[in-house]
This record gives C-alpha cells, structure tokens and sequence, in this order.
C-alpha cells in the first residue's frame, strides 16, 4: 500500500516537473517566433517538410473518408427517403468534427512523430549542444520554425481533408448511388454556416496544430538522448497528441455546440 | 594586458552526478595564449569539465570566470556573446547532419555575421584548407569518417576566430599523417593567433609534445600539474602511472564497484 503511494507520488511529481518543463519550453518557444518573422527562409524550409510532405496522406485520407460518409449516409438517408440531404450530412460531418479530429490524428501520426525524432536524433548526437556552443539558440533555430510549420499547415491540411471529403461523398452519393446532384450542393451551402460550422472547425484545427507541434516538439527535446529513449519519445508523441486532440475536441465541441 | 594572462579559472569547483562526486573542489587556471592540456583516465570528467567550463552545465558550488566573467551568473545574452569567442570541438564532432560540409563550416558564419556569400566562401575554404578538406565540401556529415567529421568539426570551430578553442579528443581516430597535421595546426593557430587551446586527451606523447602546461584529473581531484618537462620528472605515483600507462597504481582502470568476488556471488546469496 505505502509501495503504491509512494509509486503514486513519484508519477505525480514527475508529471508535474514535466508539465513545469514543457511549459518553460513552450514560453522560450513563442519568444523565438519574431526571429522567425525576420528570416522566413527558415520557415519555408519546414512548411515543406512538415506541411507539404503530410499533402498526399491527408488527400487519400480525405478522399476515402468522404466516400465512407456518402456510403453510409446513403444507406440511414434514403430508409428515410432524404437521400437529397446526403451534402449537408457530409460537409457537416466533415467539417465540425472528422476533418479537424481526422486531420489532426493523421497529422501527428505523419509529422509530429518524425519532428520528435528528428529532434530527439539531433540532441543524441550533440547537435543541439553544439550550436549552444556556437552561441545560437537550438530553441529559436531549430524548434521554432518547426513549431510555426505545424501550428500554420495542420488548418491548411485539415481544409484540404475536408473539401475532398465533401468530392468523394458526391462521387459515391452523386456519380454512383444517384442522388441528385443539384440538391447535393444547394442543400449543403444552404444549411453550413460560416462561424457555427466552418469557423468553429477551423478553430478546433488550430487548437490541435498548436498543441501535436508543441508535443511533438518538447517530447524530441526532452527526450532522453539514446536510440530507445528517443523511440521512446516517438511513442509518447502520438499516444499524448491523440488524447489531446480526442479530449480537446470534446471540450471544445461542448464549448461552441453545447448549450451550456 | 601581461603575457601570463589567466583566461580561464576554475576555482573550488565541485559538480555530482547522482550521487558520484565528479569533481571535488579543485581549482585550475588556463594561460591566455598557451596550450594547456587536461589529461586524465576515461570517465574521471574531461569533457564534463569543458561543458562546464562553456556553461552548459552548472557546477554544485564554485566558480568558473572565463577573461573574468563568471560563466554561470551572466544573463543568457552575456553567456551567448561570450560563447561566440570560445570555440568547442565536441568529441562526437557534433555536425549538423542536414547540410553538407560546406554549410556546416559556413554556419556559424551566417548565423552571427553579416558578411556576403563571397566573403563566407573565402573564409569557409580557408578554413577546409587548414584542416586538409577542402577536396570533401560537398560531402554531407554521414559520408565522413570519424577522423574527417572531427577536422570538419575543428574547421567549424575556428570560423568565427575564437579567442580560445576547447578540444575533446582531437587526436582520435586520426591517422599518424592526419594527426601530425593536425598538432601542427594547433600549434600555428596558437601562435600566429595567439589563440588558447585547451586540449583534453588521453594521447599522453602527442599532446606532451605541443602542451605548455597539463594538468592530469583523476577522482574528482587534481592529482599533478605543471610544464610537460615538469609532470614527466614528477614524483607522484599518479602522474607517473599515468604518463607511463601502467596498468597498476593509484589510479583504478575500474569504475567504482563492490569487489569482484562480492558481484560474482552475489547473485547467489541473493
Ligand atoms: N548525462 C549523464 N548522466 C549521468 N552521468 C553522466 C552523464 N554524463 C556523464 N556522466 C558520468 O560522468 C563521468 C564523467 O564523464 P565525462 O564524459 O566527462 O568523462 P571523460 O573524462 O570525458 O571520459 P572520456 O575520456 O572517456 O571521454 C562519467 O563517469 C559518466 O559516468
Ligand atoms: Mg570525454
């Protein structure tokens, strides 16, 4: 029992440390962002390497599960008859919840574990203290232009999931079941809301951008610099973004949908 | 400012790992201009030393003033302005491994300067010149040999003409050609540009030979120092084990462990 508890209070307390660690992180972080701003070449370099290399993932992504949806929407509609409700049933979906939580999950899965190790790796092998020695700041060098790329490309991404999403609902609603395609469309733009839909889901977007990329990044950096520490790290990266983003998606939804 | 300019002084340092005494108290004083050597058996905390020294880590008690800064008071932008004159050489070399040869000797360089590419170039073959690589600039880091990566590295650290450069084992992993050239550069650097070295080594001859002055480290304490003439004449078992690399004496080749019959039984007593 005294075992337990005093297992228990050496999780807490190394919790909390961590919790004190990533928060100093996150501060050293945004105070590099205006060194950024004056280099953009920095940026650039990451947005590829974080935004356009997750392109072709979260296309796929995207594409297949909007033709799930219109599969499935089909099916529950037209038992109803309301097959011409099929868009709005699609775009909907999309955009409050699946392309935003989707997104997101692909995301970290795609960038946030190759940023924890190429990060990890680069502390490893004295990378990170080297440039200290060389009086640059790895925080504002390395760690935040990445971290801009991830907060700046997961809305990108996630505007993309769902706008292919809403194409493959109409290729399998549409061209293949054969719902009308005039109701497909002036249904959906009649029904989805700018703020209550739209924005509120590009606002999740950036919630979740903001927090897999400072994950993603502290866990590489706090890392224990061996090849297993830095898996290790690697691991954490997705298991701790996918709670985040399952869990603030919950808040937020009750937040912005909620009646509370 | 006098010839026997201290620039480096480490005074009552005492750092633990865990529960290990690194270092115990001890003091130590670098001549601006010369090339000191720290010596002393694998593990005992040379490198933990320099990393001290740059302000990487901080010390338990005692304090480290570099040209009469106290390293581990100055703000974060002191540390760093100081950290531009004082070159490193990382045991591992320590290059950054997504850019090739050239652009790791010419960051440093763009990252504090705002000289023009041409410029740069000048510099950056000047530098790949010293070392012999020239030939290797568009290599990236994971096409080097770990001699190459270490002259690469060593390139690096020169780029911004540091007052005082801090080697971690320069020597290994050089071939007697390579090595030669090497000493040979330490040396040229020290007095064409009046640099300080600080060498720490294992490679008692080489580094003998271009020392002015060693100090040898084991058990967390200063264990003999003075001129290379001074430590080979010296009296002291330690030193002379050492030097002589004898496998007994005062200093253990054992990290610090229960006897030997003790571990191997132990499993059975258990
Ligand atoms: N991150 C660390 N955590 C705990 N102990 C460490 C750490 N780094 C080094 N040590 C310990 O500190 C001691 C000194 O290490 P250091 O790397 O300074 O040795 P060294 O003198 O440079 O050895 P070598 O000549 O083999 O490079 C070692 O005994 C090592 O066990
Ligand atoms: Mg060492």
């Amino acid at each position: 029992m005294i075992d337990l508890l005093t297992q228990l209070g050496k999780k807490t307390r190394y919790s909390f440390a961590k919790l004190g660690r990533s928060s100093f992180f996150l501060q050293q972080l945004l105070m590099g962002i205006t060194d950024v701003l004056v280099r953009p070449q920095l940026l650039s370099k990451q947005l590829y390497s974080v935004g356009v290399l997750s392109f072709f993932l979260i296309t796929i992504s995207g594409l297949f599960v909007g033709m799930v949806l219109g599969l499935q929407g089909y099916y529950i509609l037209s038992n109803f008859g309301a097959d011409e409700a099929l868009g709005v049933m699609v775009a909907t979906s999309l955009v409050r919840e699946l392309g935003p939580v989707v997104a997101a999950l692909l995301f970290a899965g795609r960038a946030g574990s190759a940023l924890t190790a190429e990060i990890g790796l680069m502390k490893a092998t004295e990378q990170l203290s080297g440039m200290e020695m060389m009086a640059i700041d790895p925080i504002k060098r390395i760690v935040t232009p990445r971290f801009l790329a991830g907060f700046i490309s997961l809305p990108l991404l996630t505007a993309l999931f769902s706008s292919v999403g809403v194409l493959g609902g109409h290729l399998i609603g549409v061209s293949l079941l054969g719902v009308d395609e005039g109701s497909y469309w002036s249904q959906m733009q009649a029904s989805l809301d700018v703020y209550d839909d739209i924005l509120n889901g590009v606002i999740k977007s950036i919630v979740f951008g903001f927090v897999i990329s400072w994950i993603a990044l502290f866990e590489g950096y706090d890392a224990i610099p061996t090849s297993e520490g830095v898996s290790c790290a690697t691991t954490r990266t997705v298991v701790n973004s996918a709670f985040a983003i399952l869990g603030l998606d919950f808040i937020l939804t009750a937040l912005m949908f909620g009646d509370i | 400012m006098s010839l026997n300019n201290t620039i480096v002084s480490v005074q009552n340092l005492t750092f633990s790992r865990g529960n290990r005494k690194i270092f115990d108290d001890i003091s130590l004083d670098i001549q601006q201009g010369k090339v000191t050597a720290i010596m002393g058996p694998s593990g005992t905390g040379k490198t933990t030393l320099l990393k001290i020294i740059g302000g990487q880590l901080s010390p338990a008690s005692g304090s480290v003033f570099v040209n009469g800064q106290n390293v581990h008071q100055l703000s974060r932008k002191n540390l760093y302005t100081l950290r531009k004159r004082m070159g490193m050489l990382f045991q591992s070399g320590a290059l950054l491994t997504d850019m090739n040869v050239y652009d790791n000797v010419a960051f440093p360089l763009r990252e504090h300067t705002d000289l023009n590419e041409s410029m740069i170039r000048t510099l950056v073959l000047m530098k790949l010149q010293a070392v012999g690589l020239r030939g290797a600039r568009e290599l990236m880091p994971n096409e080097l040999s770990g001699g190459m990566a270490r002259r690469i590295a060593l390139a690096r650290a020169i780029a911004l003409d540091p007052m005082m450069i801090m080697y971690d084992e320069p020597f290994t992993g050089q071939d007697p050609i390579s090595m030669a050239a090497l000493v040979q550069l330490i040396k040229t650097l020290n007095t064409t540009l009046n640099l300080t070295s600080i060498i720490v080594s294992h490679d008692v001859k080489d580094t003998a030979a271009i020392a002015d002055y060693i100090y040898i480290i084991s058990h967390g304490k200063i264990v003999g120092h003075g001129s290379p003439e001074e430590i080979e004449n010296s009296k002291s078992e330690w030193v002379q084990q050492f030097m002589h690399g004898k496998a007994d004496g005062p200093v253990h080749f054992h990290y610090p462990a229960p006897t030997y019959i003790d571990d191997l039984l132990a499993f059975d007593k258990n």
